[in-house]
């Protein structure tokens, strides 16, 4: 509940400040903001199976924004940052219809 | 075991091994979490509590979610594209800019080239027209006005002979007359121009097969007092005018119309040589 009240929270303060991204993270926010997803929704998983571990949530998270982070720099630096960050995209969606998946199943029985 | 191994319940059997390969591949929510929560914990445990974290990390995804959404939905142009799509944008926007100048350059060449061979055109126009102008005045065809004289011939005891009207026509065109036209009695004046004749016929004046009575006015332009001077000398058309008994009306006018026009001639051998 409080988790998403911070959603919330989050979002309103963006709606409320409009920042705008700086041109060094522009590549990176997008792929960020699905890895987090990815591990927001591993984490609602995880809480509806009874195995949610606050600590491993914040590490799958952080770690996933800089690994998402970290692959699309490297695909920068080697040229091939587009097809890069497709495939990143990729991955974490399939990994998120997995996790919504299994939640939609403990929510619906079916 | 960690959230991510369970998703492999027998729901879509299709798509088990690649879910699963990717997972394994990952392995970042937690996989080895054995060793890396250990070295976590220490860097955990300096933060307040983990359920701050959470919330912290929430917030900043809500943010972060909805400044990227806000920044794609405005402008979805230029600042999201990637560094290559960037450099091809310009150079076609450099090669469109290049052919954009070349057409500039080629068509404000072809403007000035029109502009000045319509001034050249304009200038061929003006000079023709008043060469026509002047040529049409010089064979009669044209009517004419400015500043001359008009004279009177009354006849004495006998008619006005036709060598004293060649005479005076003569001498009006050394004076630098431009437009004569000359008039009897009654009907229409006549047009004199370089091919007009007199003939005298039982005191009937005949111009250009124009059948005049006396007394004739002739009507000129030219340079008035040019022409008076010309016409009063000793012995000159006024002169032998009143050795007739006749006499002159000589009037200098400020304007005179010279409105008969002669038929133009067909020439029939004459060519221009050119």
């Amino acid at each position: 509940m409080i988790a998403v009240l911070a959603l919330i929270a989050g979002a309103a303060l963006g709606l409320y400040f409009e920042p705008t991204v700086p041109a060094v993270l522009q590549p990176y926010l997008p792929i960020a903001v699905v890895a987090a997803l990815d591990a927001v929704f591993g984490g609602v998983r995880a809480k509806l199976d009874g195995i949610f571990d606050d600590k491993q949530f914040v590490i799958s998270f952080i770690s996933n924004v800089l690994v998402a982070a970290l692959i699309v720099y490297v695909g920068d630096q080697l040229g091939v940052g587009g097809q890069l960050s497709t495939g990143v995209v990729v991955v974490l969606g399939v990994r998120i219809f997995g996790n919504v998946a299994a939640i939609r199943r403990h929510l619906f029985r079916a | 075991m960690t959230e991510e191994d369970r998703t492999s319940d027998p729901e879509q059997p299709g798509q088990e091994p690649e879910a699963e390969t990717a997972e394994r591949a990952e392995s970042v929510d937690g996989g080895p979490a054995a060793a890396k929560t250990v070295t976590a914990r220490s860097v955990l445990a300096r933060l307040s509590s983990p359920g701050v974290t959470i919330v912290v990390l929430l917030a900043l995804l809500g943010f972060a979610l909805v400044i990227q959404v806000r920044n794609t939905s405005t402008d979805a142009g230029l600042s999201a594209a990637r560094l290559q799509d960037l450099v091809r944008i310009q150079s076609d926007l450099e090669a469109r800019e290049q052919r954009l100048r070349q057409e500039i350059a080629g068509l404000e060449e072809s403007q000035r080239q029109l502009s000045t061979g319509a001034q050249r055109s304009q200038a061929a126009l003006e000079e023709a027209t008043r060469l026509a102008d002047e040529l049409g005045i010089l064979a009669g065809t044209l009517p004419a006005r400015g500043p001359g004289l008009s004279l009177r011939f009354i006849s004495g005891t006998k008619p006005l002979k036709a060598s004293v009207m060649l005479d005076a026509v003569q001498e009006l065109r050394g004076a630098g007359a431009e437009a004569m036209e000359i008039s009897g009695a009654s009907g229409r004046p006549v047009r004199i121009i370089a091919s007009t004749y007199f003939l005298g016929e039982d005191g009937i004046l005949n111009v250009d097969g124009h059948q005049l009575r006396g007394p004739y006015t002739l009507v000129v332009v030219g340079d008035p007092t040019t022409m008076r001077t010309a016409l009063n000398i000793p012995g000159g058309v006024v002169a032998s005018v009143m050795a007739d008994g006749g006499n002159v009306l000589v009037q200098e006018r400020e304007v005179v119309d010279v409105t008969a026009l002669s038929e133009p001639v067909n020439l029939q051998h004459a060519r221009p040589v050119s």
